[in-house]
């Protein structure tokens, strides 16, 4: 196997949109056997690039070449063809049908009129044991965790035979577990003679698994560097284009009273299990709890109680020493308590208002937006300006559907909504969840100065970094359970990984 | 120009005003291979809705209920839910302000307001039952409204031939004058078309249907619940009664069409076979006027006008009227598939924008 062959070279391809030049004359080499990261924050072109490559775009300039001949890709089609492979961000799964009916799906095996679907199976089987990527090819989409999803999507392109497998942002929705996972499935393709290409703006990954990485920078190409003569910090720069710094600026500080009292708390789960099973926390003014756990531990289903959300089966919610078990979210709300939801889509914006109607969502029945039953919209419109440059909302007006704001800005968005309320407690859930460097940052830096600023801070994260930096205490959620408290001045990941997985502090070692 | 040009991009005219044509087209296709004249039936159509003081007249009055069935499938739309029950709505309205009409004895301005609010009340309750049953069991709404249409009629026909039906007939005592909403000067300038107070109230409906919706904290509300109900949640809204309360006005506008044909139009009810069909032309007028008030209310003009102007056909040009429902029907095939609309509007899309390029 000759690893020095390039299998792509892309040569000053350019994409425009309009005005937007989205791919600015680049130029890209992937050799056989290669995992080639291509950084870059949301909105660098990076995927652009990519869907030009896999046949969905048309580049204006450049040219294409596969395996040292020069192509035009017109079409997903021809993409496969040429051996090359895409795995969504987005998987595009039928969820009632098998892992096999998927994964042949297109492209089906038959015998006579008939699929012939034990032969799919066979060969699903055949494959995924080649690449050691364990997937039952009988089950349901359905019935299958999102990583295991991902690798069916991995599946599929290796059983059309892809020789180049792209990764779109492929760990933006897996667990520490299953990115860990995902890594060794990749490493493991490489060593197999495939060619990889990773999108991703995580600089820990490419620093763990890339050979080599190319930075690009609206639409630039920025360098491309041997992951060994690099590091973090350079990336970061090159990427974000300015100096980052990653610690927050946190000083210590005595927390005040208990804002937040959850006392023995107790709530069902949809398949009337215990998700909450007897939990008990404080939380205090100017201080921050980070809540560690792999997702799905009832940590959503901990928050929805909080908030009023979701009914709660037994114990008590004390805010301020007031009970404030079972109320509405309403009542919640305007109590003191602001929060940063978990899923900015499907909860925390209506994404077909304009922006400013956004602002409003949790205090449009205020005195301030108008009387006898009447929105003032000139207030709305008023406020959502001031909070818009206050949190630097970057959109083309306020006016603008939310849907139409990048990532990163409808997160600001609602952080400036809820920050707005002057909340006593402000919880946030995965708060920095698809974000860019350049958000996260800013998003630290924002709950670290509504700490500093005395309030409670409920924070809820699978990003361990997330929840040190920010973090003065740190407890582990495992099957509805507290495990027990971290040590957050000494940072010890094998400690935390064990609890994690619900063994007790004392079983460790 | 630029303004221009955004109204043209915007498929949001472009798509009706084009659906427009091509249904009529297709009309005409039709009409032409039947071996009729489309010209000369298009053309005494729309000389039928000019030709005399009484057919406008009477124009106006048949796009009234279109108005008020199209605001009510529209509203709740608007608010994530298919009013498919618009023609149940319409029913109870008419029984409502037929009983108060017919049973009651009152002075006039009591009697009129009362079986107006009455009807009102009828279609809207009619309507919360559906949003009821969604918001408290999760019953589609498009199912229990359907069935609910049914329920209408048969009630409806129930309560004439129970508490109001003259003896040997099969339609109710007359209402009594003091309940009538007839103008009667205007129906007298017409030469007797039927004109009545519900046209004005429809456009206040219009009004209403805006200021309502991106005016009010309930408005607000709806639509917010309307467009993720799980934000709306979130946000402390309560999205069960917020869906009842939707249901609700929209089958109050539905119920208002059938209180004007009752007290502005007939001024009796007969015992029906089925019902007539407002409610559902309702839903093609607010799915061509994009679910907007002035959409509607141009939506409803043109199915109202193509309705009563179609009669003319059969007269000028021996053409049988049922050939508007076939444009009618078109355009909204059109509408709903604007896929097609735009495919079609390809390549005249591209030429101007080839010009545009030689241009510059």
């Amino acid at each position: 196997m000759d690893r020095s062959k390039p299998v792509v070279q892309l040569k000053g391809i350019t994409k425009r949109f309009g005005n937007f030049v989205a791919n600015d004359a680049i130029n890209l080499e992937l050799k056989k056997g290669e995992i080639h990261a291509l950084l870059g924050e949301n909105g660098a072109g990076k995927s652009t690039l990519m869907n030009i490559l896999f046949g969905l775009y048309q580049p204006e300039e450049g040219e294409i070449w596969i395996n040292g001949e020069k192509t035009v890709i017109e079409g997903a089609s021809k993409a496969i063809e040429l051996g090359i492979g895409m795995v969504h961000q987005h998987f595009k799964l039928v969820q009632p049908f098998t892992v096999a009916e998927n994964i042949v799906l297109g492209n089906e095996p038959t015998k006579g009129m008939k699929i012939d679907y034990k032969f799919a199976n066979n060969k699903v089987r055949e494959i995924s044991e080649r690449y050691r990527l364990k997937v039952d090819p009988q089950v349901r989409i359905k019935d299958i965790t999102v990583g295991m999803q991902q690798r069916v999507e991995i599946l599929k392109t290796l059983y059309r035979g892809a020789e180049i497998v792209i990764f779109d942002e492929p760990t933006a929705v897996l667990t520490v577990q299953e990115i860990e996972e995902l890594i060794e499935i990749i490493r493991s393709l490489a060593a197999e003679g495939k060619s990889i290409i990773i999108i991703t703006h995580k600089l820990k990954e490419v620093m763990a698994l890339a050979d080599t990485v190319t930075v690009i920078r609206r639409g630039r190409v920025i360098r491309t560097l041997g992951i060994e003569e690099t590091n973090e910090n350079q990336l970061a720069e090159l990427m974000v284009g300015r100096d980052v710094t990653f610690k927050v600026d946190k000083h210590k500080q005595e927390p005040g009273d208990v804002v937040l009292a959850v006392d023995n708390l107790q709530m069902k789960g949809d398949q009337d299990k215990h998700a909450v099973n007897g939990l008990s926390f404080n939380v205090r003014a100017g201080e921050v709890l980070g809540i560690a756990g792999v997702d799905g531990n009832g940590q959503s289903e901990l928050i929805y109680g909080i908030t009023g959300m979701r009914h709660v089966s037994a114990g008590s919610i004390k805010l301020n020493g007031h009970d404030m078990t079972n109320r509405t979210p309403r009542e919640v709300s305007v109590s003191g308590v602001g929060h940063i939801p978990e899923d900015r889509h499907k909860h925390g914006l209506v994404l077909d208002f304009s922006v400013s109607e956004n602002m409003i969502l949790g205090s449009y029945f205020d005195k301030e937006f108008g009387r006898a039953g009447f929105i003032d919209y000139k207030a709305m419109d008023e406020l959502a300006k001031k909070l818009v440059d206050e949190f630097d909302v970057r959109s083309s007006g306020i006016d603008v559907a939310a849907r139409s704001l990048s990532g990163g800005n409808q997160q600001k968005a609602i952080i400036a909504r809820e920050m707005h309320k002057d909340p006593d407690l402000l919880i946030a859930v995965q708060p920095t969840r698809g974000l860019d460097i350049g958000a996260i940052e800013y998003v630290h830096k924002r709950i670290v100065e509504a700490r500093n600023a005395g309030k409670a801070i409920l924070l809820v994260s699978f990003e361990l970094d997330e929840l040190y930096a920010l973090s003065d205490r740190i407890v582990v959620m495992y099957e509805g359970r507290l495990m027990g408290e971290v040590d957050v001045e000494n940072r010890d990941d094998q400690q935390l990984g064990l609890l994690m997985s619900g063994n007790q502090a004392g079983e460790k070692g | 120009m630029d303004y221009i040009k955004k109204i043209f991009n915007s498929s949001s005219l472009l798509v009706p005003l084009v659906s427009i044509l091509l249904g009529l087209l297709t009309g005409a296709i039709v009409m032409w291979f039947g071996g009729y004249d489309p010209i000369a039936a298009y053309s005494s159509l729309v000389s039928r809705l000019f030709s005399s003081p009484y057919n406008m007249g009477e124009a106006v009055r048949s796009i009234t209920p279109l108005i008020f069935t199209g605001i009510a499938v529209a509203f709740a739309f608007r608010t994530g839910l298919f009013n498919i029950g618009v023609e149940g709505q319409f029913m109870m309205g008419m029984t409502g302000a037929t009983l108060v009409g017919v049973l009651l004895d009152l002075p006039w301005f009591i009697h009129a307001p009362l079986a107006v609010v009455t009807g009102a009340v009828f279609g809207g309750l009619w309507a919360a039952i559906a949003g009821y049953l969604k918001a408290a069991r999760g019953v589609n709404e498009v199912i229990s409204a359907i069935m609910l249409n049914w329920i209408a009629l048969f009630l409806s026909n129930f309560i004439v031939v129970k508490f109001l039906v003259m003896e040997g007939q099969q339609k109710s005592h007359p209402i009594k004058e003091s309940a009538m909403l007839k103008i009667d000067w205007l129906v007298q300038a017409l030469n007797s078309a039927r004109m009545h107070w519900g046209t004005l109230v429809a456009i206040v409906c219009i009004v209403l249907f805006y200021i309502i919706l991106w005016r009010t904290k309930i408005g607000y509300e709806m639509r917010a619940v309307g467009l993720n109900p799980e934000a709306a949640h979130y946000a402390g809204m309560n999205v069960k009664s917020t869906m009842v309360k939707s249901m609700f006005i929209s089958g109050v506008f539905a119920g208002l069409g059938g209180v004007f044909e009752m007290l502005g139009v007939f001024g009796y009810q007969t015992v029906m076979a089925a019902t007539w069909g407002y409610g559902f032309d309702g839903i093609a007028v607010a799915l061509l006027g994009g679910n907007t008030p002035i959409g509607v209310f141009l939506g409803a003009i043109l199915f109202g006008g193509l309705n009563y102007g179609s009669a003319g056909m059969s007269f000028g040009a021996d053409v049988p009227p049922e050939v508007v429902r076939i444009v009618i029907g078109s355009i909204i095939f059109f509408v709903a598939s604007h896929g097609i609309v735009k495919w079609i509007l390809k390549p005249f899309l591209r030429k101007r924008a080839n010009n545009r390029k030689e241009a510059a």
